[in-house]
């Protein structure tokens, strides 16, 4: 990140001016080096980037959503987090946390997006509705279309949070009455990293944050824009129950004694075996747990169109069991060409003067996804 | 001559809420709540599996995350005539008590105390006579001269470095804060201090459920096998997780949020007689100890009262469809019989209609429809749902355990019931209520140990999940009380399949629109009167506003049984 002409104070000399002492930094930093997969020595690299690099600001929107992707991010648990990212990365607006509402709240908006143009990044919670003029979300008596277009045009980079900022998610399900919309079909030309799950967990938000503001730059992101640290492995692929996938143990109902030995969820329904996540590796809330590890299957909810992938208790089709590892991945294969194909597939203006703007957006997503 | 002033986005909140409220000689004298995203779920739920329905309205909010499962489940085993297993009844009791304690902590602290508390004069503050106020209030342990020294140095350094984040442009120095110095100090420590513990707190759905927000639920039961004698299951050590949690749980909330509510109610007493509004409530009650169809086991019970009169309380029946109803008089809607119509929300029917200005605008329509919500009436009668209603209907209906938590604070504040019907009384019932959540949370915990000692593990009743069981057509009604009030789903199920869902949310009787007969809703009634020091600069309106805590997700839905919608739309 390039440096702002006034010196800020870094994230080391906020941390010391806030009571924390160094080991604390050094223990945060080697967690977050953890997260990221990096060896031992990248905690001295985050240590030290962290040490030299001004505060960057945040701009955090909110359109079709459920709020969950803010709250999953203020779960994050490492033991400094909720104060370094929330306090250090100078959040300047969020309708969820912020002080302020109505024009104040939309001034401090406007105020960095002019102070910092070019330097803040853009976070995004929610899909766009783009059907009727954008009408279906409005915030300050303008269309979240407009809102996304005017807060991108000066972000350094977007950070799309969650399913619905990065596949629609659950309002763009069949039929997507709404035309609810993802941000990298809206806007062209800035890096954009997706974030998906429904919530992405916690420490992932906090990590890819981490990340760019540690190394300057994205983390390395997969073809459809996820990055890899988090999302380039299933969560059948690091699940503890997969032993017993391998063995032919399946759990048959709910309840029963397979159930109660922890057997495999995959004849409930389990859809681990197509669903990139990092789940099985960091498990939830400080690695308490996830949803196989409490009984209920994975049903792939960072995956592109989940909610029409079939019932959730359906077995998945096509994918004869038994540990026959080349079927196994073949799914894994597939499941991401549906993700690449599905992409396409959004967006119905039904509006008039919007649908040339619209049709060109579209256009324009189409090619910055080719950017990525 | 009065003026128009307009809060769009209200922060601090779930959602997407919009105010225009008229001033007039310092005092608001009329005003409008509008709702202003839509998602329409209730149509995205048409054909799918009934199974399937908690997981989709899971996702209608991520703030009060599991109501809506909860209630989705109970729908369903409504409609299909399944009785859950009394260990699930506990672990769905638990995971109740789990929302509630987080949902209140974050409300109060990171939603509402800025209304109260005044984040810069806490810089003024003497660290040392700090500390003695807060050790008087409470013995919890962080409260040395050291602590607030400390922080205040933090604080100071923050404001001082011109990047003020999320406090940015915020009302510091207003009129209408009254908070000595020292207590803003505690605020500010307990803000921070609140925002640590929350994410431990909802560790127990994820021990549960699996993650938080969305934890899973299952039609039947829970998941969440009972593996006494195995890793993978609920264990000992799991449940020593949890009564741990729910011990923490219960000591943050008696030593650092309710002595916080106890110090600052006092300097703010004169909003015991403002934001009262409607004067009429409900609940539908929830937290059943003998199973859910036994509603008189319920921790909470339901009721109705009706203008402020606590010596009748009124009951509900949801399946009676001359009870609860929705009018689109004033939403973004059509009904095919016409716009003055109230349906039952097993006949629910609607068509978006988006009839407002064309964005970017300034104002509303307020003489015509301007609101995504639609506006649900009990009777005919406009009602407020929440905290304050099942306090008062606990009270009401003469409960020991009410009766002990408010008369006692009724006390120490030296107010009368009516203060109750305030602002203040609404941020007072929420602190009240978790009281007792946080020692039910600790039996529901104990009846689940003394169930499992006596050798019962069942989790889930699994009869009639295969749906080659069930009727061709089956229709039900789930209730719960969400944190932010009653919440009900009704299902119409045909052929395996989801004919019809509808959910009529606390949010949507709290923020509607008014209703064809002109009638506010309760956001708009407690607007009424509220005192404005500069108009420029609200805070007072959010105070009332955030004293109810709104959820504005949750409170917009719609179901279009004509999949036509968007061509019928039309543009002004």
């Amino acid at each position: 990140m390039t440096n702002h002409p006034t010196r800020r104070p870094t994230y080391y000399e906020e941390l010391r001016g806030k009571g924390y002492s160094r080991r604390d930094f050094m223990k945060f930093c080697t967690t977050m080096a953890a997260y990221l997969g990096l060896q031992a020595s990248g905690a001295a690299q985050i240590a030290s980037a962290l040490q030299k690099t001004p505060r960057i600001p945040v701009i955090w929107l909110h359109f079709q959503e459920c709020t969950c992707c803010s709250e999953s991010f203020i779960r994050s648990s490492h033991p400094i987090v909720a104060d370094i990212i929330i306090d250090n990365i100078s959040l300047d607006y969020t309708e969820t946390l912020m002080a302020a509402s109505g024009h104040q709240a939309e001034a401090a908006k406007a105020k960095t997006m002019k102070d910092y143009h070019g330097e803040y990044i853009l976070c995004v919670e929610g899909s766009v509705p783009v059907a009727n003029d954008g009408v279906y979300c409005c915030i300050g008596g303008k269309s979240a279309v407009d809102i996304l277009q005017e807060s991108a045009a000066g972000a350094k980079a977007i950070l799309c949070w969650g399913s619905c900022a990065c596949n629609g998610c659950v309002q763009s399900a069949k039929p997507n009455p709404t035309s609810a919309t993802p941000i990298h079909k809206l806007v062209k030309g800035k890096p954009i990293i997706k974030v998906p799950g429904c919530p992405p967990i916690g420490e992932v938000m906090a990590g890819v944050l981490i990340h760019m503001i540690t190394f300057g730059r994205l983390p390395e992101l997969d073809r459809v824009g996820r990055p890899k640290a988090f999302y380039s492995k299933r969560v059948h692929d690091t699940c503890y129950r997969r032993p017993f996938y391998d063995a032919g143990l399946f759990v048959e109902t709910f309840d029963d004694e397979n159930a109660q030995k922890g057997y495999c969820l995959y004849k409930v329904g389990c859809k681990g075996p197509m669903t990139y996540n990092a789940c099985g590796a960091m498990r939830w809330n400080n690695g308490t747990s996830y949803p196989i590890q409490s009984g209920h299957g994975c049903f792939g909810c960072s995956e592109e169109n989940f909610w029409d992938n079939g019932p959730i208790y359906r077995q998945m089709a096509n994918f004869p069991g038994f540990g026959i590892e080349s079927n196994a991945d073949k799914i894994g294969i597939i499941a991401a060409g549906v993700t690449a194909a599905g992409i396409a597939a959004h967006a119905v203006a039904t509006n008039l003067r919007k649908k040339k703007l619209i049709h060109n957006l579209v256009e324009e997503g189409k090619e910055a996804e080719k950017e990525l | 001559m009065s003026q128009r002033i307009v809060i769009d986005p209200v922060t601090r909140i779930e959602g997407h809420l919009r105010i225009e409220a008229e001033i007039k000689d310092g005092k608001v004298v009329n005003a409008y709540s509008a709702g202003t995203m839509v998602r329409l779920l209730e149509e995205i739920l048409r054909g799918r599996d009934p199974r399937d329905a908690w997981a989709f309205v899971g996702r209608v909010c991520g703030v009060c995350t599991s109501v809506h499962s909860l209630a989705s489940c109970r729908t369903v085993e409504d409609a299909l005539g399944i009785v859950i297993p009394p260990n699930a009844e506990m672990v769905r009791n638990i995971m109740f008590c789990t929302q509630y304690m987080h949902d209140h902590v974050v409300h109060f602290y990171h939603l509402h105390a800025l209304d109260w508390v005044d984040l810069v004069s806490a810089l003024k503050a003497d660290p040392k006579k700090t500390s003695e106020i807060a050790q008087s209030i409470s013995n919890w342990p962080k409260s040395s001269p050291g602590y607030f020294s400390d922080l205040q140095k933090r604080l100071t350094k923050f404001v001082e470095s011109g990047q003020l984040g999320i406090f940015a442009n915020g009302y510091w120095g207003h009129p209408a804060y009254k908070l000595p110095a020292e207590v803003n100090l505690i605020g500010v420590a307990h803000y921070l201090e609140a925002l640590e513990w929350q994410k431990e707190i909802v560790k127990i759905h994820t021990i549960f459920g699996g993650k938080n927000p969305h934890p899973n639920y299952l039609v039947g039961g829970m998941a969440c096998a009972i593996g006494l004698d195995d890793v993978s299951g609920i264990n000992a050590e799991r449940l020593a997780y949890v009564h741990q949690l729910l011990k923490d749980a219960k000591t943050f909330i008696e030593q650092v949020y309710i002595p916080d509510l106890l110090a600052v109610a006092p300097y703010y007493l004169d909003w015991g007689a403002i934001g009262g509004g409607l004067g009429s409530f409900m609940a539908y009650g929830d937290l059943p100890t003998n199973g859910y169809n036994d509603p008189s086991s319920f921790k909470f019970p339901s009721g109705v009262i009706l203008n402020k009169d606590i010596s009748k309380v009124h009951d509900v029946d949801l399946r009676n469809d001359s009870e609860v109803q929705e009018f689109v008089s004033r939403s973004w809607y059509d009904y095919e019989e016409g716009n003055d119509a109230g349906l039952h929300p097993w006949k629910g029917e609607s068509k978006i209609n988006y009839t407002g200005p064309k964005p970017p605008y300034d104002f509303l329509n307020v003489e015509e429809k301007y609101s995504y919500l639609k506006t649900p009436r009990w009777k005919g009668n406009a009602v407020e749902v929440g905290p304050l209603a099942r306090v008062l209907i606990g009270y009401a209906r003469g409960r020991e355990d009410f009766k002990e938590v408010v008369d006692s604070t009724l006390a120490k504040l030296n107010v009368p019931v009516t203060a109750l019907f305030s602002t203040l009384g609404r941020t007072a019932a929420r602190g009240l209520e978790t009281i007792l959540i946080s020692q039910w949370g600790l039996e529901f915990y104990d009846q689940l140990i003394s169930n499992l000692r006596n050798g019962d593990t069942h989790m889930a009743n699994m009869e009639k999940f295969n749906p080659a069981r069930w009727e061709f057509t089956a229709q039900g009604v789930g209730h719960s009380e969400a944190p932010r009030g009653a919440l009900a789903h009704w299902i119409v199920i045909e052929d395996k399949k989801i004919k019809n869902y509808q959910l009529v949310v606390p949010t949507t009787w709290n923020a509607s629109p008014r209703d064809a007969q002109g009638n506010m809703s309760a956001y708009e009634a407690a607007l009424v009167g509220t005192p404005i020091a500069d108009p420029e600069q609200p805070v007072e309106i959010l105070r009332t506003v955030h004293s109810f805590d709104p959820c504005l997700a949750c409170a917009v839905h719609l179901y279009d049984e004509h999949g036509k919608h968007i061509s019928k739309v039309k543009v002004m």
